[in-house]
């Protein structure tokens, strides 16, 4: 019996925000940045076989879940996890389900903040006439918060703007705030990308400054590389897009099913919602930024953008670009592209408050107002260091100890959980009960035994990637008596510190080293502060699970 | 479009756009259950 008044007004509204809450910026900046890395287009063989395989399995597992742990008037997983099965330890691996939600929307409620100031900028006409280099310097100017910019601390103040945003429309529940920004944001966002990618494709050479035709940046997309498929990082390359893209592991997919009643469909929502994604994803998230940017700068350019990664692209490469096409002209599409990052960012965002808002109205009876408040609070201070210190690398930290590592974690054991503890017979009851489909068999043989043994094996890839993500060579390597490298990216490299100590020893620049060894203390620092965060969740569950014991709850 | 990018594109957007409509669709055209059910804004509705 669900004990919240909260509750969704209507189904395409729930879809709609679970949807928005899968669509953020990955979808447009990610996404093609790793289909031209890894094998143009045969990338979307593994790409749709990862989705199939972990992807949707996951859906009905995180939508099982939420809606199970809702019915004993649980809305965060700790104890939805808890119970599913008595083991005490699956209390604390839910903590990840708020832990991961919390860090995460710390520096992506700043990244969110960057599409609000992008969309000021460019009403304001900022990047008209400016060269590439000069639109560049803004954004670095701007993430500098010593650097002058046109309001004093800028990113300071549309930080607060974004974080005043999240917190009112997260204050009005459900129904009036998350879902109704999903009915306005995400049909929004569809028709920007729809505008914008219809420009892009119809890109011609000597038009509005561009050098080359769309179909030279599509080609370089869309071309398929097949022998890239047999390279074991296209397919790790592949599955984690997946993992990213639908939001999976995070504890938000659930905290919005928890609102759903037993009898209620979740088969068919899981797939319109998911598919729904992948459209936003594939279709106009690859019809966007890869042929305007090619048509206007080139391949090699744009592949030597590409390798540091797609915000550069989204924001230092993009409002130049559009400046190209005369200042009204402008003004649309850069409203435009930054609005529609800013809906995808929003939706994103509000999903990642609706966990903590649970967990502390469960927790605590507090009304949907102060927990809202609350959560902004702590976004305020979590996330303050990823503005002041964007520069020395903390953001990065943020992103990768919330943003992937422990997302692996939680979505291997939940897969666990669900498959091998709570049993796949429960289980795959559960995912057909009120179902409006008929789901396959095959997703019961996937997910009791596919998907959790597929987890487990992304999650051991990101703790022992090797150097460059080589995993053939590093293979080879390990046969031949060599040992294995870590790469820096990988757990073992980033808990060693790995890539900005070899850059230590390979200069010589006392200023330099000062600098690089200030970067490693803020690392520490930053894991410390995030490692206290997960810490006090725990200690607040511990708590909170004596009390439902005592009640009989668990 | 060299061929292969042609072919790769329009089958992969075809397919995704296809199956995304196909369940949206299908959302719409389900009957809703019978109330109480878990959305708010339907419960004046005749079933």
């Amino acid at each position: 019996m669900n004990q919240t008044k909260q509750a969704w007004g209507t189904r395409v509204g729930l879809i709609l925000a679970m949807a928005g809450n899968a669509v953020g910026f990955g979808n447009f900046l990610r996404f093609p940045v790793q289909a031209i890395q890894n094998g143009g287009g045969a990338f979307i063989i593994p790409y749709l076989v990862s989705f199939v395989m972990l992807g949707i399995p996951l859906l009905f597992i995180e939508w099982s879940i939420g809606r199970f742990g809702g019915s004993y008037g649980f809305h965060s997983s700790p104890f939805m996890m808890q119970s599913m099965d008595r083991r005490r330890l699956w209390k604390y691996v839910g903590v990840f389900g708020i832990f991961s939600n919390i860090g995460i929307a710390s520096y992506y409620c700043y990244m969110e903040s960057w599409t609000l100031a992008y969309i000021f900028h460019s009403i304001i006409g900022t990047f008209n006439g400016m060269d590439q280099h000069q639109v560049v310097q803004v954004f670095n100017d701007y993430v500098s918060i010593n650097k002058a910019t046109l309001i004093p601390f800028e990113p300071i103040v549309f930080f607060l703007i974004c974080l005043g945003i999240n917190v009112y429309i997260l204050s009005k529940g459900l129904c009036g705030g998350v879902e109704k920004v999903a009915k306005i944001g995400m049909p929004l966002l569809i028709v920007f990308g729809l505008l914008l990618a219809i420009r892009a494709v119809t890109l011609k050479a000597g038009t509005a400054g561009a050098i080359y035709d769309s179909s030279v940046g599509l080609n370089f997309l869309w071309t398929p590389d097949f022998d890239s498929i047999y390279n074991p990082k296209v397919w790790f390359a592949a599955a984690s897009q997946i993992f990213f893209t639908l939001s999976l592991g995070m504890g938000s997919i659930q905290a919005y099913s928890s609102y759903l009643r037993k009898k209620d469909d979740i088969a068919l929502n899981a797939m319109s919602a998911g598919w729904m994604n992948e459209f936003v994803e594939v279709v106009l998230g690859g019809a966007i930024i890869i042929p305007i940017a090619v048509g206007y700068l080139g391949i090699p350019k744009v592949q030597e953008l590409a390798s540091l990664g797609g915000l550069g692209l989204g924001f230092k490469t993009i409002p130049y670009l559009f400046s190209q096409w005369g200042p009204l002209m402008a003004t649309i599409a850069g409203v435009m592209w930054f609005g529609l990052l800013f809906f995808a960012g929003i939706t994103s965002s509000l999903a990642m408050g609706t966990p903590v808002q649970g967990f502390l109205e469960d927790e605590f009876g507090w009304s949907r107002k102060k927990t809202a408040i609350t959560f902004g609070i702590i976004i305020l201070i979590i996330g303050m260091p990823t503005v002041l210190f964007f520069n020395q690398g903390v953001f990065d930290e943020y992103d990768y100890w919330t943003g992937s590592f422990s997302l692996f974690v939680f979505a291997a054991f939940e897969a666990v959980l669900f498959a091998w503890f709570f049993g796949i017979k429960k289980g795959w009851e559960e995912i057909n009960l009120g179902a409006d489909i008929k789901v396959s068999k095959i997703f019961r043989f996937l997910i009791a035994y596919v998907t959790p043994v597929l987890l487990i094996i992304v999650f051991l890839g990101a703790i022992f990637t090797p150097t460059n993500n080589d995993w053939i060579a590093a293979f080879n390597n390990l046969l031949n008596g060599h040992g294995w490298s870590f790469d820096h990216e990988s757990l073992v490299g980033k808990i060693l510190n790995a890539g900005l100590k070899e850059q230590i020893t390979a200069t010589t620049d006392e200023n330099v080293i000062g600098e690089l060894k200030y970067r490693i203390l803020l690392a520490n620092l930053a894991r410390l502060l995030l490692l206290s965060v997960f810490v006090g969740i725990s200690l607040m569950v511990r708590k909170a699970y004596y009390r439902h014991k005592k009640e009989g709850r668990l | 479009m060299n061929t292969a990018a042609f072919l790769m594109m329009i089958f992969t957007t075809s397919f995704i756009t296809g199956l995304t409509i196909y369940f949206f669709i299908k959302v719409l055209k389900a009957k809703p259950k019978q109330e109480p059910d878990s959305y708010s804004q339907n419960d004046h509705i005749k079933r």
